[in-house]
C-alpha cells in the first residue's frame, strides 16, 4: 500500500527547500540531453547532407562499356592446345564501341524489375567549345533531364535557368559554370559545340549547372538525349550509361553482380564506388554517440551527487518519518520520487534547449561553393533523439537515485534519534 | 473491557555490542493494560530510552517478546512494523522532531496521511482539533522550524495523537517545558486516558509528574526494580 500522493508531496517540498541544488542537479541533466540532441541533431543532419550530396547523385548501379582486353583470347577458343601452356603478347583492347549493346531491352528490363525505382540512360560525347578562334575541349552529356531530376536530383544543380527547357527546346544545352565563366557566356548565349569528327553546332545555353566540384564543372555540360545523338548522328539506341537507382540501396552490390554475368556489361554498385564514404559516416555517429553518452554519464553522477547529499542531510526527517509510521520502501520512494522529478525537468528543459538551439544552427547562414543548394547549416529534427534523449535521461537518473534511495530505506531511525 | 492488557514484555533483554559488549535491559517483564497511564523513571542512563524504542518496535535487535493487544510484535517484517507503528503507536521522541521544511499543520497531518483511512478535509480537521487542545492552532501555518522548543514539542504530541492511536509513549515530552505548559500536558494525557480509554507509557524524571499518574515503573542498570 503505497500512498502516492503524500510521497509525491514529500519529494516535491523537499527539492522546493533546496531549489539551488535541485537545480544544479537538473541543470547537469538538461546540459547532457541538450547538448546531446544538438550533437546528435547536428551531426546526422550534416551525415544527411553528405549522404545527399553523394548518394543522391550517384547511380547506385552505374552500366557501361569498359574498353578493355578480352579475358579469352583467340588462342583459347583452340582447341589443338587446350592443355598447352600459351603465352600472348602485347595484348591490346578489344575494339568496341563505346555504346551499350541492347542497351533499350536492358533498361527495359531494368525499369520492370519492382526493387527498381528507375534506369535511365545518358550518352557521353567528347566535344569541343568554339568560341571564335578557341577550341575548349569538353564533355556534352546527353540526358533525360525529367528523369534525372526526378531520380538524382539534378534540379539542385542548376544554378540559373530552368532544367525542363532541356525537354523542351531542341538545341539547348545546360553550360557548366566553369566553362561558361571562361568563355563569358550566360543564360540566353549561344555557344558553338564541335563534335570529334569537326561538326560545328550552335547550342543555345538554357541553364547554368554547377556541381561544386571545378574539374566537371569547367568541361562538362548537358543536353538532351536526342540532341547528343544528333549531334554524333548516332541512332536512338545509342546510349553509353546507364544509370540505376534502386529502393533499397544494400541491393546494389546484388544487382551489379547479376548484371555483369547476365549482360556483356560493366556494372559498378555504389557501395564499391564509395567505400570509404561509408567508413566515414559510421564514425561520425560512433563519436556523436560517446561523446553524448559520456555527457549523460556525467550528469547521472551530478544527480548521484547530490541526492546522497540530501540525503545525509535529511537523516532526522528520515527518521522522523520512519518513526512516525513511513516505511523504509516509501522511503526508498520518497528519494526516488526525487531523483525522477529532477531527471524529468531536466530532461524537459533539455528538450527545449537542444531544439532551440538546433534551431539557431538550423538558421546560421552556411554558404560553400560546394553546396550550390545549401544556405544553413543542416539539422535533422528527428523526433526519435528527443525520446532517446528523455529516457536515457529518466534512466541514468533512476540509477544515480536508485543507490543513495536504497541507503536511505536501510537508515535505522533508532540510530540517528539516538544520535542527537 | 478496562482490563485488557495492550501491551506486554516478556523477558526483554538488550545488549549493545560496541564499543563493548554491554547489557542494557535486563529481564524486562511487565504489561500495560487498557486505560492506563504509566510512567516510568530511573536514572540518566539507566536504559529508558533504549526500553521505549524497542516497545515502540523501531528497534528490533533484542531478545524476548513483545505483545501489542495480543499481536506478537516480535519477528515481524519491518514494513509490517511501519504499518502498526502508524496505526496503533503515537511516540514522542526525547527531543522535539519535527520535520523543518515542512509546516507545523503538515507535520501533524502527515502521519494519517500515510495511513490514508481518512480523506484530506477530515484529516487537516482532525490535525487543527488535536493543534487546539495543545493550544498551539495559532502556529499551524507556520514552518515547523520558526516555532519555539517548548511549541514543538506540543506539535509533537499533537502528531503522536493524530491516528488516534492504542497507546502513545513519550521520551520525556514535557521535558522542554515549563510548568503551566507541563500542566497542560498532564490534563490532556489525563482526559485521553479518561475519555478514549488510551494507554500511555510516559518517561521522566519529573516526581511531580509521575506521582499523578496510575502507576510508576523503576528502572535502574537495566532493571525494572519496581513495578
Ligand atoms: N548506541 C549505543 N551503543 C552503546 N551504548 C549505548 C548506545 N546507546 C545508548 N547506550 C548506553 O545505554 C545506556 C542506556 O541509554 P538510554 O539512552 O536508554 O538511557 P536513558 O535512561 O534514556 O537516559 P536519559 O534519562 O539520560 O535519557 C546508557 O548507559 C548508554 O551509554
Ligand atoms: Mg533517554
Amino acid at each position: 500500500m503505497t500512498n502516492w500522493s503524500i510521497i509525491l508531496s514529500i519529494s516535491k517540498t523537499h527539492l522546493l527547500s533546496r531549489i539551488k541544488q535541485t537545480g544544479v542537479a537538473a541543470l547537469g541533466v538538461t546540459f547532457g540531453i541538450g547538448t546531446f540532441i544538438i550533437l546528435v541533431s547536428f551531426m546526422t543532419g550534416l551525415n544527411g547532407l553528405l549522404d545527399g550530396l553523394i548518394l543522391n547523385r550517384t547511380p547506385h548501379v552505374h552500366i557501361y562499356n569498359e574498353i578493355k582486353p578480352s579475358v579469352k583470347q583467340p588462342i583459347d577458343y583452340y582447341e589443338k592446345v587446350k592443355d598447352g601452356f600459351k603465352i600472348v603478347r602485347s595484348v591490346k583492347p578489344k575494339f568496341t564501341q563505346t555504346k551499350i549493346h541492347n542497351a533499350l531491352p536492358l533498361m527495359k528490363q531494368l525499369n520492370d524489375d519492382p526493387e527498381v525505382k528507375g534506369a535511365i540512360p545518358q550518352l557521353k560525347a567528347q566535344i569541343f567549345y568554339v568560341s571564335g578562334s578557341i577550341e575548349l575541349g569538353g564533355n556534352l552529356v546527353g540526358i533525360d533531364v525529367k528523369e534525372e531530376v526526378r531520380l538524382f536530383n539534378f534540379g539542385d544543380y542548376v544554378v540559373k535557368g530552368d532544367p525542363s527547357a532541356l525537354a523542351n527546346y531542341d538545341n539547348g544545352i545546360l553550360m557548366g559554370a566553369g566553362a561558361a565563366a571562361k568563355m563569358s557566356l550566360d543564360v540566353g548565349n549561344t555557344v558553338q559545340v564541335s563534335t570529334v569528327s569537326g561538326d560545328v553546332f550552335p547550342l543555345k545555353i538554357v541553364g547554368i549547372y554547377q556541381s561544386g566540384l571545378s574539374e566537371i564543372d569547367d568541361i562538362q555540360s548537358y543536353a538532351s538525349l536526342k540532341t547528343v545523338q544528333r549531334i554524333l548522328g548516332e541512332s536512338r539506341n545509342y546510349i553509353t550509361d546507364i544509370n540505376v537507382k534502386l529502393y533499397d540501396i544494400e541491393k546494389a552490390v546484388a544487382l551489379a553482380q547479376r548484371l555483369e554475368k547476365q549482360f556483356d556489361v560493366t556494372a559498378v554498385d555504389i557501395n564499391t564506388a564509395n567505400a570509404q564514404f561509408e567508413t566515414g559516416t559510421a564514425i561520425r555517429n560512433l563519436i556523436t554517440y560517446a561523446v553524448s553518452i559520456t555527457l549523460l554519464i556525467v550528469a547521472g553522477f551530478g544527480i548521484y551527487n547530490i541526492l546522497n547529499m540530501l540525503i545525509y542531510e535529511k537523516m532526522n526527517d528520515i527518521a522522523i518519518l520512519k518513526a512516525t509510521g513511513f516505511s523504509g520502501r516509501d522511503v526508498k520512494y520518497i528519494f526516488m520520487t526525487q531523483a525522477l522529478l529532477i531527471g524529468l525537468v531536466g530532461g524537459f528543459f533539455g528538450i527545449l534547449v537542444g531544439y532551440g538551439i538546433s534551431v539557431v544552427i538550423d538558421n546560421l547562414p552556411f554558404e560553400t561553393q560546394a553546396l550550390p543548394t545549401i544556405k544553413t547549416y543542416p539539422v535533422n529534427y528527428d523526433i526519435s533523439y528527443y525520446v532517446i534523449g528523455v529516457v536515457f535521461a529518466m534512466v541514468s537518473t533512476f540509477l544515480a537515485g536508485y543507490l543513495p534511495a536504497r541507503k536511505a530505506e536501510k537508515i535505522d531511525p533508532v540510530e540517528i534519534i539516538r544520535g542527537q | 473491557m478496562g482490563k485488557e492488557i495492550i501491551l506486554e514484555a516478556k523477558n526483554i533483554n538488550k545488549y549493545f555490542r560496541e564499543p563493548v559488549l554491554f547489557h542494557v535491559l535486563k529481564d524486562i517483564n511487565f504489561t500495560i493494560k487498557n486505560g492506563e497511564f504509566v510512567s516510568i523513571m530511573g536514572k540518566s542512563g539507566c536504559g529508558k530510552s533504549t526500553l521505549l524504542y524497542i516497545l515502540s518496535t523501531m528497534d528490533t535487535d533484542y531478545e524476548g517478546e513483545l505483545y501489542l493487544g495480543g499481536d506478537k510484535l516480535t519477528g515481524k517484517h519491518h514494513e509490517e512494523l511501519a504499518k502498526i507503528r502508524s496505526k496503533h503507536i503515537g511516540f514522542v521522541f526525547q527531543f522535539h522532531y519535527l520535520l523543518s521544511e515542512f509546516t507545523v499543520l503538515e507535520n501533524v497531518m502527515l502521519p494519517a496521511k500515510k495511513l490514508g483511512l481518512k480523506s484530506l478535509q477530515e484529516i487537516e480537521h482532525d490535525a487543527m482539533e488535536k493543534l487546539k487542545l495543545l493550544h498551539i492552532d495559532e502556529q499551524a501555518h507556520k514552518l515547523a522550524s520558526r516555532i519555539s522548543g517548548g511549541q514543538k514539542q506540543r506539535v509533537a504530541i499533537a502528531r503522536a495523537l493524530i491516528n488516534d492511536p492504542d497507546i502513545i509513549m513519550g521520551d520525556e515530552p514535557t521535558g522542554n517545558l515549563d510548568s503551566h505548559n507541563a500542566q497542560n500536558v498532564m490534563e490532556i494525557f489525563k482526559n485521553l486516558v479518561q475519555e478514549r480509554n488510551l494507554s500511555l507509557l510516559i518517561v521522566t524524571h519529573d516526581t511531580d509528574f509521575a506521582t499523578k499518574t496510575d502507576r510508576i515503573i523503576e528502572m535502574e542498570d537495566g532493571y525494572i526494580i519496581k513495578k
